[in-house]
């Protein structure tokens, strides 16, 4: 029995660890997250400052399609502000009295502005890549957070001998190490607001945080209703599990 | 309990042991009956209007082109508002009427903006059955009061919205608005 | 049996009911005074621990189905919508997609215990095979679930499983097109798996009402594999397994509830977090983890048609176990040679599950064709003859019988049983 037990327990365990475990051949810096743990947090300035430079830099080609302005909250910017950053974005805002589209300064409820207005009009702007939406980039990539980072860490001479194609740049991190994407940031790229240190690897490591939060804006209530609802199921099977043994105090088995 | 007590009468002990488990199975019964309420609350929650209706919950109407005597209809949370720019006659009417006459009484000035009392703003659904009234399109009849006809029952209002006959017993309801401008109005 | 139920119970509203329609009657004798095998091990959690889940699944998924929208333009968005701004929208999705994962551990557990303690064997056989009905149902409602969310392995889920069918001679295309309903998996394709997905599980427990009438007919096998004899062998199943059965269902929804809030990607894909791009196939076409063995099966052997069949008859087979093993002898425990034989099965399940999340390249292919050999070895070859050769361990005389003797108070009878719908 006790050696079927384990080998069954052995059996499930290699099960659920063989699915994500599918082959993974790029090499990922491991950087350290506000976020990662079960009791993590999303460090709410480096979001902030992210949010910053997905504005300044990332919005030119990326779009955040499943966000709105209002969501904005959950980076702790209060409703003044969000009013005031949506107000000064221009989105499609209905059509006028002849029926034309027509576009006004965007509101706490308006989904973030795309910066082109379809897929055929970004990969011609972008030499036929098209700039994959940000949304749920870091839920999307293989290495999550870790993956985004080292992109936009990863821009590099290309090693001796390794032919980049016309319009693409070498980088480290991604499959095939050709990318589309020009490199994006570099050290003091963008002036922060608040004065934190502008170098390359805070840039990123600031934006990967906005970006883990746009992709998983519900994590921190997760997780912190999580450990409430654990403990009382673990409290709940401690008494369920006395119950049981009362109940069959006096069998025989 | 009683299934737990009877068990434990099938199984004689001591007596102290079968008010430990009943007590032990009441605790647990209790936990249990914590656990399926709390349960129960996101399930529930998840039909109420989620946060996307509830963000649309203003809109911002341009009042420039409506001339006098004409009124729009627009949707704000998926209700008509009648917006109407009455006429020197209609706001007389309107003020002049006495108040016990009214099947729901309330004077004008509550029922519009103090400097904008040519404007009345109304939520266009019938308090009768939530039909929409007829009289925001010049060609619509606007019942004998000059105000809103309701097509289904017959329920009647005056330049004010307030009821004037019925079956319909209150007056249209005024939304919550505030002038932004002379011609610009956020309702809601 | 015409005329009114003479029903037992006090308590008047009760008893009123009872006697027009004695449901209260029945529940009592079905989970009440039911007579069950003392000896039931933990194992013996997981019917009801499957039948927990498809309860959580059908709530979480009647008002998941209230916000979403299946048209293949607003599917993706609208799954982001339930996410983002419904209230408590991600809880509820979290737990059907993880549900989902447990109600295949569960299910696949409580498929391992019945070969183990050889439940499928008579008088059980159509126990069984109500059970294998059940798996084929919650496989094709589980396929069609993973496909509303409309990302690229949904779509490209979708396109390869319904692909199978094109493997079959004449009529292949034809069904795919059907299946289909146009050239390419597309909004017709995702209408009608959201309204199968809705329906099957209904039917699910139409099928899971015949599986537990025809359980309660039999009487449960136990741990011995021997028939109860005598009512010292059994006890009500309550308070006794409600009890037991609790404990497990805590067990059950603390691993429900770690994946659910924190790990509740870790066993999808990333790729599904990428709207369906019908011009673009993601590098890894990977089905969930559930699926995995029956996939490796698929890719073990070079021809296409073979492949759909011995993946459909890795399912199939399991009807005719219950002539396939040709010994008497319910309990693995008895049976040492079959016990490393079956223990041997999972591991091949196992490594074909492994096989499955791998590219079908070198070492891979070995392993899931060794893998797939053995899978129908156990039923069509080594089960058949193993009956006839092994000699089986000598049977205890009956289920009291190895544990009688030191207090000797043995179990009540069951006309004593505790009277449980008074709780009503």
């Amino acid at each position: 029995m006790r050696t079927m037990h384990s080998l069954l327990a052995g059996a499930f365990a290699a099960t659920l660890l063989a699915a994500p475990a599918v082959a993974q051949e790029i090499e990922m810096p491991h950087q350290k997250w506000s976020f990662e743990n079960p009791f993590g947090t999303y460090d709410l300035a480096a979001a902030q400052r992210g949010f910053q430079i997905y504005a300044q830099v990332c919005s030119n080609c990326h779009s955040l399609q499943y966000l709105h302005y209002r969501d904005l909250s959950g980076i702790g910017l209060d409703a003044d502000q969000i009013k005031a950053f949506a107000a000064g974005v221009t989105v499609p805002d209905g059509t006028d009295d002849q029926g034309q589209p027509k576009e006004g300064p965007a509101t706490p409820a308006s989904q973030f502005r795309s910066p082109f207005p379809n897929s055929k009009a970004a990969a011609a702007a972008n030499n036929g890549g098209i700039p994959p939406d940000l949304s749920l980039i870091v839920n999307a990539r293989e290495g999550g957070p870790n993956y985004i980072y080292g992109i936009l860490t990863g821009y590099a001479d290309p090693p001796e001998g390794f032919k980049v194609g016309d319009g693409l740049y070498y980088n480290k991190t991604f499959p095939g190490h050709q990318i589309h994407m020009p490199q994006p940031l570099r050290d003091g790229t963008v002036d922060y607001t608040d004065g934190t240190g502008n170098s390359l690897d805070q840039q990123a490591h600031d934006v990967v945080t906005f970006l883990s939060w746009a992709a998983n804006p519900e994590a921190v209530e997760r997780k912190q209703m999580g450990v409430r609802i654990v403990l009382f199921l673990v409290f709940l099977t401690g008494l369920t599990y006395a119950v049981k043994r009362k109940v069959w105090a006096d069998v025989e088995h | 309990m009683a299934d737990s007590s009877a068990a434990a009468s099938t199984h004689p002990g001591p007596a102290g042991e079968v008010t430990k488990r009943d007590m032990l199975t009441l605790v647990t019964t209790a936990a249990v009956a914590i656990g399926v309420g709390a349960v129960a609350w996101p399930f529930i929650d998840s039909m109420n209007p989620s946060k996307d209706v509830l963000a649309l919950a203003s809109v911002d109407v341009d009042l420039s082109p409506i001339e006098v005597g004409q009124g729009i209809t627009i949707l704000w949370q998926g209700k008509p508002i009648f917006v109407r720019h009455r006429t020197p006659t209609e706001i007389k009417e309107a003020v002049d009427v006495p108040l016990a006459s009214l099947i729901e009484p309330q004077p004008d000035s509550e029922r519009t903006k103090a400097g904008h009392d040519q404007w009345i703003i109304l939520i266009g659904i019938c308090t009768h059955l939530g039909c929409v009234p007829l009289g925001n399109k010049p060609s619509d009849p606007r019942g004998d009061w000059g105000g809103w006809f309701c097509p289904c029952h017959g329920s009647q209002y005056d330049t004010s919205g307030r009821v004037r006959h019925g079956p319909a017993p209150a007056n249209l309801a005024v939304p919550p608005y505030a002038f932004a401008s002379d011609t610009k109005v956020k309702i809601g | 049996m015409v005329g009114l139920h003479k029903s037992e119970f006090a308590n008047p509203v009760i008893n009123w009911i009872d006697t027009r329609l004695p449901v209260f009657t029945m529940i009592q004798k079905e989970y009440g005074e039911f007579p069950t095998p003392k000896n039931f091990n933990y194992f013996w959690n997981f019917g009801a621990l499957a039948m927990i889940n498809l309860v959580i699944m059908i709530a979480t998924g009647i008002f998941l189905a209230m916000n979403y929208q299946p048209n293949s333009e607003l599917a993706f968005g609208s799954i982001q919508h339930i996410m983002r701004d419904v209230n408590y929208g991600w809880l509820l999705r979290y737990i059907h997609q993880n549900g989902a994962s447990m109600f295949f551990i569960v299910t696949y557990i409580h498929i391992f215990r019945g070969l183990y303690y050889g439940s499928y064997k008579a008088p059980r056989e159509l126990l069984w095979m109500l059970g294998v009905v059940i798996l084929i149902i919650m496989m094709a409602t589980a396929f069609m679930g993973y496909v509303l969310p409309w990302g690229q392995m949904s779509y490209w889920g979708a396109t390869v499983i319904t692909n199978l069918f094109s493997a079959f001679p004449v009529v292949g295309p034809k069904i795919v097109t059907l299946l289909w309903g146009g050239f390419s998996v597309d909004n017709p394709t995702l209408n009608r798996f959201y309204s199968l997905h809705y329906l099957l599980p209904f039917l699910l427990v139409g099928v899971i009402f015949l599986h537990v009438v025809a359980l309660h007919l039999t009487g449960s096998n136990n741990p011995l594999g021997i028939d109860v004899k005598s009512p010292q062998d059994t006890l009500p199943f309550h308070p006794y397994y409600t009890a037991k059965d609790s404990v497990g269902i805590c067990v059950f929804l603390v691993v429900l509830s770690v994946l659910v809030f924190f790990a509740p990607n870790y066993l999808g894909d990333p790729n599904n977090f990428i709207p369906a791009n019908p011009l673009q196939t993601p590098a890894d076409i990977v089905p969930e983890w559930y699926f995995l063995p029956y996939y490796a099966i698929l890719r073990s052997v070079p021809d296409k048609l073979t492949g759909v069949c011995l993946m459909f008859g890795s399912i199939l087979v399991l009807f005719v176990l219950p002539w396939l093993d040709t010994s008497k002898v319910r309990s693995a425990r008895f049976r040492p040679l079959y016990r490393i034989t079956l223990l041997l099965w999972v591991v091949a399940v196992v490594v074909l599950g492994v096989c499955g999340a791998n590219k079908p390249q070198g070492i891979w292919v070995l392993l899931s064709r060794a893998g797939t050999l053995y899978y129908f070895a156990q039923f069509l070859v080594i089960m058949p003859i193993l009956g006839k050769l092994e000699r089986p361990l000598p049977l205890p005389e009956s289920i009291s019988h190895p544990v009688i003797g030191g207090r000797g108070g043995g179990p009540l009878p069951s006309g004593a049983a505790a009277k449980p719908m008074e709780k009503a």
